[in-house]
């Protein structure tokens, strides 16, 4: 059996180094969400003017990504689809201590739905060549369709598993992760390579320091266009997707609630007593 | 060979350890409900190992097939070997539509399943609705509080569709008058990406959130780590469970567990009280089925009066304390 608690580093254990992906995607900063709006025609959302930020479990899958170079030695890589102008973002990632990023941008992908959004990074994915482990979150806050790694992990023909809430990592025999499930977890045994995605209990990311951002302006951001990935399947973009979104409409409403009114305290009294004839205390 | 296969809307009913996930059922009444005007079929879709007498169970839902996957490799869940199991089948008989729970397998299979066959797939739905020419439409909440949004595949087959849990009532079993019909997996063990090595419970199944009758919930209105004891002592004078919607939880107020809505759970209690909740959809599609429903907010204007039964306009902090301190005294007087 697996000892899932114990680290073991043999010294035989061949100098290659890991790489680490971690996908991460800006999203409009949760604190601006009221100014948020849908393009009428398009659909999507207006993200102008707002400020953008680290997704906030891919903030965890980082940190997840950054102890375990801290742990294994390696190299983490950061592999977005976004906007050029989210280049801000990226170089938080790179504050937090990724090693290189990579921003995947093109008109053409604008609009994608997570088939087209996996399929765009594995294109980038592929290109950057050999790696041991992609680490996602397990779902975005606009987005919220918590699909991307699994789907991901399908166009590079890897295991992946989703809900992360541990990891150990092994040289040279399977992995162990800790995947929450309905009222509990299970341990799974897995090889690298592969797709995990974590979700908010596996660790807290690290603050990032002013050294940190100082640093991170040496490191690169490299941008790379539909022309610069190999994309020989359709999904990419609104009209690739085959997802779309076919209307948007106003749910109908129980109608005004009853109200009840007064002073503060009438209003409490007013709600225990009812409360009390329907029988809840 | 397997039997030819004519059922249109397929949906997955899962398992582990032979004990069915309830939304599987529940999807099972609600593909009947949308195949009849099309006089489709529907079909179950069971993946393990030693499925028999539960194929058996699943018929008695009415459902006009269940196609059982049923093989050694299957016993423990791996999305890959999952999908490895019904991807054959799916091609050949080629299903109209396709549903799943939103639990964590049906949110990893799904996708997974997805991308294997190229196809859209909705998430983490509250409704689905099949127009006459069968294309499937899923409400899922939009943005700006108030909208909910169809999503559409109008291109690819089949539509794939994940469900939350909880928003279709449990149907009770009838009479089987379908047919068992055995999908030949043929699975290969490099088909399995990982193997479970240990499964752990950390909460009792039927506890908390979900089936309480009685569910106080906390927004953003609260305010502070420090106040959200007024609804913690609110929920305990009532005996009932607490709730948030998202703000609490990133704050770290709540516990990730207490959400509810979209991307939370969904309750079905006989009283839900909502304090200083706006009411975007994201949240109330996790309370629709409340009983009762009374809001306390600030704001007049706020969505939540729109949809609740009983409104209080005013301010929490004050509304709150006397409200306790009188359900605390009826409860004192008549103790159960
Ligand atoms: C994909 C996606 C999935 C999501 N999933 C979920 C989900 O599952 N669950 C969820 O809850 N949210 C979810 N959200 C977030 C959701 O959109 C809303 O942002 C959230 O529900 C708002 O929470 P709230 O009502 O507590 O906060 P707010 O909208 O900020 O409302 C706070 C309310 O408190 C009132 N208030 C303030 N002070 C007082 C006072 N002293 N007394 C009385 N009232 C006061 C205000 O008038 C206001 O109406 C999701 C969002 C996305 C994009
Ligand atoms: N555009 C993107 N660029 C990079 N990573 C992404 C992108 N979209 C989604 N992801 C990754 O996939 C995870 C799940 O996203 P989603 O399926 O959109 O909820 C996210 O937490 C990210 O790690």
């Amino acid at each position: 059996m697996l000892d899932f608690e114990g680290p073991c580093r043999t010294l035989e254990s061949p100098v290659k180094i890991m790489r680490i992906i971690v996908c991460l995607k800006p999203v409009p900063d949760p604190k601006h969400w009221n100014r948020l709006q849908l393009d009428p025609k398009t659909r999507t959302l207006v993200r102008k003017g707002i400020p953008s930020t680290i997704n906030p479990l891919d903030r965890h899958a980082l940190e997840a990504a950054l102890t375990l170079r801290e742990q294994e030695g390696g190299e983490v890589l950061i592999v977005s689809m976004a906007p050029e102008d989210s280049q801000p973002v990226l170089k938080e990632a790179l504050a937090m201590g990724a090693d290189r990023a990579v921003l995947l941008s093109d008109r053409m992908f604008a609009g994608s739905d997570t088939l087209g959004t996996a399929y765009v990074l594995s294109a980038g994915i592929e290109r950057l060549g050999e790696f041991d482990l992609i680490l996602c979150g397990d779902e975005t806050i606009d987005g919220g369709t918590a699909q991307v790694s699994a789907q991901l992990a399908e166009f590079l023909g890897v295991p992946n598993v989703m809900h992360v809430s541990g990891l150990e990592a092994f040289p040279e025999k399977p992995w162990l992760v800790r995947s929450q499930i309905e009222h509990g977890y299970m341990v799974v045994e897995i090889e690298p390579p592969m797709v995990l995605s974590v979700v908010k209990s596996i660790n807290t990311p690290r603050y990032v320091t002013l050294m940190n951002i100082l640093e991170a302006e040496q490191k690169q951001i490299e941008v790379w266009s539909a022309n610069d990935v190999t994309l020989s399947e359709p999904w990419a973009g609104l009209t690739g997707s085959p997802t779309q979104m076919a209307d948007l409409f106003v749910p109908e409403r129980k109608g005004m609630a009853e109200m009840i009114t007064g002073d503060a305290k009438e209003q409490a009294a007013k709600l225990a007593d009812r409360l009390h004839r329907l029988g809840f205390c | 060979m397997t039997d030819r296969i004519e059922s249109k809307i397929w949906v997955f009913v899962e398992q582990r350890r032979h004990l069915v996930a309830e939304v599987g059922l529940e999807l099972l009444r609600k593909a009947q409900t949308l195949a009849k005007p099309l006089q489709w079929k529907v079909a179950a879709v069971l993946i393990g190992r030693e499925l028999g007498a539960l194929a058996d169970m699943v018929l008695s839902f009415g459902v006009d097939e269940v196609l059982v996957a049923d093989d050694p490799l299957l016993e423990h869940y791996c999305n890959q070997a999952y999908v490895r199991a019904v991807e054959g089948a799916i091609r050949q008989y080629e299903p109209q539509v396709l549903l799943l729970g939103a639990t964590a397998m049906g949110t990893d299979f799904a996708p997974r399943l997805a991308a294997r066959l190229r196809t859209g797939l909705s998430a983490h739905c509250i409704d689905l609705d099949v127009t006459p020419d069968g294309q499937l439409l899923s409400l899922v909440p939009g943005w700006g509080g108030n909208v909910m949004a169809r999503i559409s595949c109008p291109k690819t087959r089949p539509q794939v569709a994940t469900v939350l849990p909880g928003v279709f009532p449990v149907p009770e079993p009838g009479r089987a008058r379908g047919k068992i019909v055995r999908l030949n997996a043929q699975l290969q063990q490099e088909d399995l990406g990982y193997r479970i090595v240990e499964t752990k419970r950390e909460e009792a199944p039927k506890s908390g959130l979900e089936t309480a009758e009685i569910v106080v919930a906390g927004g953003w209105g609260i305010g502070s780590k420090a106040d959200w004891t007024r609804v913690e002592e609110l929920a305990a004078a009532l005996n009932g469970a607490v709730g948030a919607t998202r703000p609490p939880v990133d704050e770290g107020w709540a516990e990730e567990k207490q959400m509810i809505g979209q991307s939370g759970r969904t309750v079905r209690p006989r009283l839900y009280i909502g304090l200083g909740i706006s009411g975007h959809m994201h949240h109330l599609v996790g309370v629709k089925s409340s009983e009762l429903s009374v809001a306390i907010n600030s704001d007049p204007k706020a969505a939540i009066f729109g949809h609740c039964d009983v409104g209080l306009v005013g301010d929490l902090k004050e509304i709150v304390p006397p409200l306790i301190e009188a359900i605390r005294q009826y409860s004192q007087q008549e103790p159960e």
